[in-house]
């Protein structure tokens, strides 16, 4: 199975607060791996390093192969959708869009409505498409993410073609043109999720997705985060929300004190702590974790 | 980092600064100042020396204090922009332009439209005119590059307004005690040299003989002016001044630079 992300040891302190103590994670393409653990465990820096928004103390980043080194490039082939949707406050989100397209030097024109499926393959490997639909064990192959990585690359810097699936769907629409700063806490979560998709990126980092969105948008999200996997696209995703998790996560890597405790499928999680739901099995971890001794600086 | 990069950057910031009311009402009162000294001084020489001090300390104030707050303010924008390709060095550069363009512009359009209005840009005038505003937008860099500087090492966005005025306060009104006590405390001492050394290390100083000595105003042109006009002479002097002023704005601008690349967001 191509790895797309691999993180070996990363260690982060803000000050004295030891956030990440030696972090291990792998995650593999066109498969959601979700991140879980109580607050404050690290899952929004693990994103924030990954997005080379903050530094690393410590440890080793590569994505499709590459070492995260300090330059920017590597990030077109990744959409990003923050806990707080945070933008400048005078621009509208037809700004916003624009802008990001100027910047990634995408056409700014409209993808013109239609939803381009799995057959574009704009992101993935040629292999994804046709697979996805039957990996969901985990078959750690020989890492040919290194392989298949260029030629995602280089596809997606050339399609001019952008995703405006969930504009329409959030009903984006009518508020397009109205400054971020009059929006409600929602509407600014979907203007974020319609951002994270709208560049067809191959790997997608959402921290808390559906927080703050009500049902209705939350569905139309993970309904687009299953399209978009079976299209080949990998995710990261945190989430509160076991539900989702349940329906979303191929993987599930549950993290505390800045290590991760347990990764693998839901089913090997079950299978480990010996119960039946996701939820008490994770409860269960935290049990354990709990009694045993905890490292210092833990919650 | 490429040019047409930080210009889109520019282009953006731009888009979201100009909208914001500061810059509209700082550009209305040099506009607003202007106009009224020419209505009472009547020739443009006569206004342009009135408006010195006001240029002197105010560009620096408005610079420092506006330029802190954007630099904080900008956090949701940087946010956005570092998830995305752009490089941080490129992002700096567009953010730096952001501030010191619409400020500079603001300055420049308010004061020249009044002149051009009132007829008043003569033969005579026209390179006051130049002088004044190359000082202003000199002053609006360096002072942009300090408070670049203040916002990025400081996260609390009061105590950084605080340092900023504090700094505004040293380097225009407090300084010029410094140099009076020095220049008392060593008067039998032959100190052109030192009162040289401190000019140069103060922009605000800087700014003030640049234009001075345009004006040829010598009863304006206090100690440190009249050494540089001594010393240096009148071209070197201008030039000498406009070196330091840019050295003010390079030096600070790197040291912010290197933590806008180090810090985490």
């Amino acid at each position: 199975m191509p790895r797309v992300v691999e993180a070996r040891g990363i260690v982060k302190s803000y000050g004295r607060l030891r956030v990440l103590q030696g972090l291990d994670l792998t995650v593999q393409r066109a498969q959601v791996t979700a991140i879980i653990g109580p607050n404050a465990s690290g899952k929004t820096t693990f994103n924030k390093i990954l997005l080379g928004l903050v530094r690393p103390d410590g440890g080793e980043i590569t994505i499709d192969g590459a070492r995260i080194n300090g330059s920017s490039a590597y990030r077109a082939n990744i959409g990003y959708m923050p806990q707080a949707a945070r933008f400048p406050e005078n621009l509208c989100a037809d700004d916003v869009f624009r802008m990001l397209a100027d910047i990634r030097g995408v056409s700014a024109d409209s993808a013109g409505g239609s939803t381009s499926g799995p057959a574009h393959g704009l992101t993935s490997g040629p292999a994804s498409g046709l697979t996805s639909g039957l990996v969901h064990g985990l078959t750690t192959g020989p890492a040919s993410g290194l392989t298949s990585a260029p030629a995602g690359r280089a596809g997606s810097r050339r399609s001019s073609e952008r995703d405006e699936e969930l504009i329409e769907t959030l009903s984006l629409g009518p508020v397009l043109k109205t400054p971020i700063r009059l929006l409600s806490g929602g509407m600014r979560q979907r203007v974020n999720a319609a951002l994270a998709f709208l560049f067809r990126p191959s790997l997608l980092l959402l921290d808390e997705p559906t927080a703050g969105l009500d049902p209705i948008s939350s569905s139309t999200l993970k309904d687009k985060i299953l399209r978009e996997r079976a299209a080949g696209r990998t995710f990261i995703l945190t989430s509160h929300v076991l539900s989702e998790l349940e329906e979303l996560a191929d993987r599930i890597t549950f993290l505390l004190d800045g290590v991760a405790h347990f990764s693998g499928t839901q089913d090997e999680l079950k299978h480990q702590t010996n119960q039946p739901t996701l939820e008490r099995a994770i409860a269960q971890l935290m049990r354990q974790r709990a009694s045993l001794p905890a490292p210092e600086g833990a919650p | 980092m490429t040019a047409t990069m930080i210009l889109k950057i520019v282009r953006y910031v731009l888009l979201d600064v100009m909208r914001n009311r500061w810059v509209l009402g700082y550009a209305v009162f040099f506009f607003a100042l202007t106009d009224v000294l020419l209505r009472l001084g009547g020739s443009g020489p006569r206004a342009l020396l009135s408006l010195l001090n006001v240029v002197v300390l105010l560009i620096p104030l408005v610079t420092i204090v506006f330029g802190t707050i954007y630099w904080h303010g900008a956090r949701e924008f940087n946010e956005l922009l570092l998830s995305q390709p752009v490089e941080r060095s490129t992002l700096f550069h567009g953010l730096f332009a952001g501030l010191v363009l619409p400020l500079s512009a603001a300055f420049m359009v308010g004061v020249s439209i009044p002149l051009a209005l009132h007829q008043a840009i003569d033969r005579e005038t026209a390179p006051l005119l130049g002088m004044m505003l190359v000082a202003g937008v000199a002053l609006t860099a360096v002072f942009g590059a300090l408070a670049v500087l203040i916002g990025g090492l400081v996260d609390d966005r009061l105590k950084g307004l605080g340092i900023a005025l504090g700094v505004w306060v040293l380097l225009t009104v407090a300084y010029d005690g410094l140099v009076l006590w020095v220049a008392m405390a060593y008067q039998d001492y032959p100190i052109e040299g030192a009162m040289l050394a401190l000019t140069f290390a103060n922009p605000v100083d800087l700014a003030r003989v640049l234009l001075i000595m345009r004006f040829d105003v010598s009863a304006l042109m206090g100690y440190t002016g009249a050494v540089v006009q001594r010393l240096l002479g009148g071209s070197l002097g201008a030039l000498a001044a406009a070196g330091g002023l840019m050295v003010w704005t390079i030096v600070p601008g790197l040291f912010a630079l290197r933590a806008f690349r180090r810090r985490d967001f």
